[in-house]
C-alpha cells in the first residue's frame, strides 16, 4: 500500500503530496475533538443530557439550556479550542525554526513578555481604590503587545550577521527569566488586590471568555493558519539548518524573521485571551511528530488538534473536578506538561 | 566557458583570512577535487562557491554571471551543494528528504508537480534508494544515508554538484560506491562535480582536475598525473612519501613513509624518514 497520495489540480498550479497516515490520524483526532466539545457543552454545574443538548443546538431547546450552552459554555469552549490550536502551531513552527524539540513559546519568553505587560497594565491603570481606570477589555491588547515586543527583542538580540537558531534559544531562555523577575517586581509594586487577578491570568484560564472575544480570535486564527499552510515548505526546510536551506534556494534569514513573527503572533493571540497557558506549545507538536514524523505538512493539522484537545480537556477538568471551585486550565496543562518536559530532557540528555 | 570562476576571492572567518586573492576556474563537465591539509580552507572555499559564505572581497561567477547578484532560487537550479555530514530532522523518510531537493521549483501552492515526482523518482533510482524510500533516514546505514543525501542533491536537477567530503565516516566499500556513483553521473550526464576529498589516492583516481591548496593560495592545479609528486605532498601535507603508479588504474599512488613494520630488506621505508 502507498504511504502518500499526490493531489493535483488545475494544470498543476495546485499540487501537494498527501501523507495518508496523517489524514487518518487527523480525522480520528477531529472526531475526538467533537466528542470533547460535546461533553464539555453538556457537563458542568448543570448537566444537560445529550438529547437535550442536540435539541438546543438545533434551536429546539429550553430557554434555560440555551442560556447555559450559548451564553456560558460555548464561547469558553471555542476560545479553549482556538487557543489550543494557536499555541500548538506556534510551538511547532518554533521547534522547526530553532531545530530543537525542547523549544516552545513559553520557554523563549514570549508568554513571559505577555505576563509582564499584563502586570504593568494592572499597575498603571489602577486608581487608589484598586479599581481599574480603563476597561478590562484592553487587557488582551496589552498581552498581545507584550508578547510581540518580546519576540522582536529576542530576534534583535540574537542578530549578528544573521540570526542563528542556537543564539535564538539562548537569548530566549535568558529573556524568559528576565520576564519572570519583572513580573514579580511589578506585582509587588502594584496593588495587592490586582496581584491575585494577575496571578490567575498568568496561570492561564478561559473563564472570562465571551462571544466578542470569539469574534476577534476566530478570524485571526483562521488567517494565521492559512499563512502557516502557505509557509509549510519554508518551515520544513528551516529544520535542515542554514547550509542546506540556502543550498536549495531558500532565503533563510528572511524566512526566519517572518516565521518568528508568525509564531509570536499565534502565541500572542492565545495569551491575549487565555493568559499564560503553558506547555501546550511544547507538548502538542512533540506528540504530533511522534505520530506522523517530522514533515510539517503532516504535523500542522495533527498538532493543532492535539493542542485544542489539551486545552479543552484542561478547561473541562478545571470546571468539573472541584465543583463549585474553578481551577484555571493552565494548572492542568502544567500538570501534564512539566513531567513531559522533564521526560523530554531526560530522553535528549545524550544529544 | 568554465562552470564556476572566482575573481580575486578573499574569504575570512572574523578577522582571520582563510583564502586570499584566489583566482580559480572550475572546468565544465569535469570532476574537480580540492585537496589540502586540515584547516587549509578547502571546505570554506567550497561553501563560498555555493554562496553559503559571503566573500570578504572579490566575486564568484556562475556560468559567467556574478553569483551574488543572481536570485538564490535561480542559483539553486544550476548548482547543488551537499555539506559535510548533514543531519536530517528526526523521523524524516527518505522520500521526504529527497523531496526537499525540489524546493527551487516549487511555489506556495505548487508543491508536488508531475515534474517534481519524476525528478525525485529518477534521483532515487540512480542512487538505488527507490526500495528504501519509505524508511526513515535515521534508520539507514552510513552508506545508504549518504546515498539518500546525494539523491536529494540530484533531485535538484543541477548541472553543477558540490560535495564536501562525501566519503567521510564510510568504510572502503561504501567510499568506492559513492565515488563510482559520482563518476557515472559525470560520465553519462556530463555533470560538473566539485568535491573535497581527504584520500589523496582516490582523489587521483576520480579527479580530472585537482586543486591543491596551501597558505590561503592555490599551490598547484591540473591533471593529477601532472601535478601530484612527492614534492607537492611534502609541501602541501608536510609528509614524506613515494609516488608511484596505481597498479590497477595507472593514476598516481602516494605511499607515505613513517614507522611501522617493514618486511622488506633495509630500503629505509620502515624507519622514521628524514
Amino acid at each position: 500500500m502507498k504511504k502518500y497520495i499526490p493531489f493535483r489540480m488545475g494544470k498543476e498550479s495546485i499540487s501537494f503530496l498527501i501523507d495518508k497516515k496523517a489524514v487518518w490520524i487527523s480525522l480520528l483526532l477531529f472526531v475526538l475533538t467533537i466528542f470533547v466539545f460535546m461533553t464539555s457543552s453538556s457537563i458542568g454545574e448543570a448537566f444537560i443530557p445529550p438529547y437535550d443538548l442536540i435539541q438546543t443546538f438545533l434551536g429546539n431547546g429550553s430557554k434555560f439550556h440555551e442560556l447555559v450552552v450559548f451564553s456560558f459554555r460555548l464561547p469558553r469552549i471555542i476560545i479553549a479550542l482556538l487557543v489550543g490550536i494557536c499555541l500548538a502551531i506556534s510551538g511547532g513552527i518554533l521547534q522547526n525554526l530553532v531545530r530543537n524539540p525542547l523549544a516552545s513559546p513559553d520557554i523563549i519568553g514570549i508568554t513571559g513578555g505577555a505576563s509582564v505587560a499584563v502586570v504593568i497594565f494592572f499597575m498603571i491603570f489602577s486608581d487608589t481604590s484598586n479599581s481599574l481606570t480603563v476597561s478590562i477589555h484592553w487587557l488582551p491588547v496589552a498581552a498581545f503587545i507584550g508578547a510581540m515586543t518580546t519576540g522582536l527583542i529576542v530576534y534583535l538580540f540574537a542578530w549578528k550577521n544573521g540570526v542563528s537558531s542556537y543564539r535564538l534559544v539562548l537569548i530566549g531562555i535568558g529573556l524568559a527569566l528576565l520576564t519572570k523577575s519583572l513580573t514579580t517586581l511589578f506585582m509587588i509594586k502594584g496593588p495587592i488586590y490586582q496581584a491575585t487577578q494577575a496571578n490567575i491570568w498568568i496561570t492561564g484560564s478561559v473563564y472570562a471568555a465571551n462571544w466578542s472575544q470569539v469574534q476577534i480570535l476566530f478570524p485571526l486564527t483562521v488567517i494565521l493558519i492559512l499563512i502557516t499552510v502557505i509557509m509549510t515548505r519554508n518551515i520544513n526546510i528551516q529544520e535542515f539548518g542554514d547550509d542546506i536551506a540556502t543550498g536549495v534556494g531558500s532565503q533563510v534569514q528572511l524566512n526566519r524573521l517572518f516565521l518568528l513573527i508568525l509564531s509570536t503572533a499565534l502565541t500572542a493571540c492565545a495569551v491575549a485571551f487565555a493568559g499564560g497557558i503553558g506547555f501546550v506549545g511544547l507538548i502538542a507538536p512533540h506528540i504530533a511528530k511522534r505520530l506522523v514524523g517530522s514533515s510539517f505538512g503532516a504535523v500542522l493539522p495533527v498538532s493543532a488538534l492535539i493542542g485544542a484537545l489539551i486545552v479543552m480537556l484542561s478547561d473541562f477538568l478545571g470546571k468539573t473536578l472541584f465543583l463549585p471551585l474553578e481551577v484555571p486550565a493552565g494548572v492542568f496543562t502544567a500538570a501534564i506538561g512539566a513531567p513531559y518536559f522533564i521526560y523530554l530532557l531526560y530522553k535528549h540528555r545524550n544529544s | 566557458m568554465s562552470a564556476i570562476q572566482t575573481d580575486s576571492l578573499t574569504l575570512s572567518y572574523g578577522k582571520q583570512i582563510i583564502i586570499n586573492e584566489l583566482n580559480l576556474s572550475i572546468p565544465n563537465g569535469q570532476i574537480t577535487v580540492f585537496i589540502g591539509s586540515n584547516g587549509c580552507g578547502k571546505s570554506t572555499l567550497l561553501k563560498s562557491l555555493a554562496r553559503l559564505l559571503k566573500p570578504e572581497h572579490g566575486s564568484i561567477l556562475l556560468e559567467g554571471k556574478a553569483i551574488a547578484k543572481l536570485p538564490t532560487k535561480e542559483v539553486a537550479k544550476k548548482l547543488a551543494i551537499l555539506p559535510q555530514s548533514p543531519e536530517a530532522p528526526e523521523g524524516l523518510t527518505v522520500l521526504q528528504l529527497v523531496k526537499q531537493g525540489r524546493y527551487p521549483y516549487q511555489s506556495w501552492l505548487k508543491q508536488w508537480s508531475e515534474k517534481d515526482e519524476e525528478a525525485v523518482i529518477r534521483a532515487l533510482e540512480k542512487t538505488r534508494m527507490l526500495d528504501l524510500k519509505d524508511r526513515t533516514v535515521d534508520s539507514l546505514s552510513g552508506g545508504q544515508r549518504q546515498r539518500a543525501w546525494i539523491a536529494m542533491t540530484l533531485a535538484q536537477d543541477t548541472n553543477i554538484i558540490l560535495l564536501d567530503e562525501p566519503t567521510t565516516y564510510l568504510d572502503m566499500t561504501h567510499q568506492i560506491e559513492i565515488l563510482d556513483l559520482l563518476f557515472e553521473l559525470n560520465e553519462l550526464e556530463k555533470r560538473t562535480i566539485v568535491m573535497v576529498l581527504h584520500d589523496l589516492n582516490l582523489a587521483c583516481r576520480y579527479a580530472h582536475h585537482i586543486v591543491a591548496l596551501k597558505n590561503q593560495k592555490i599551490y598547484a592545479q591540473g591533471k593529477p598525473e601532472e601535478v601530484i609528486n612527492c614534492h607537492l605532498v611534502k609541501d602541501v601535507f608536510d609528509m614524506d612519501c613515494k609516488v608511484t603508479k596505481d597498479p590497477l588504474f595507472g593514476t598516481p599512488l602516494c605511499i607515505p613513509y613513517g614507522k611501522g613494520r617493514c618486511l622488506l630488506e633495509s630500503n629505509g621505508a620502515g624507519v622514521l624518514h628524514g
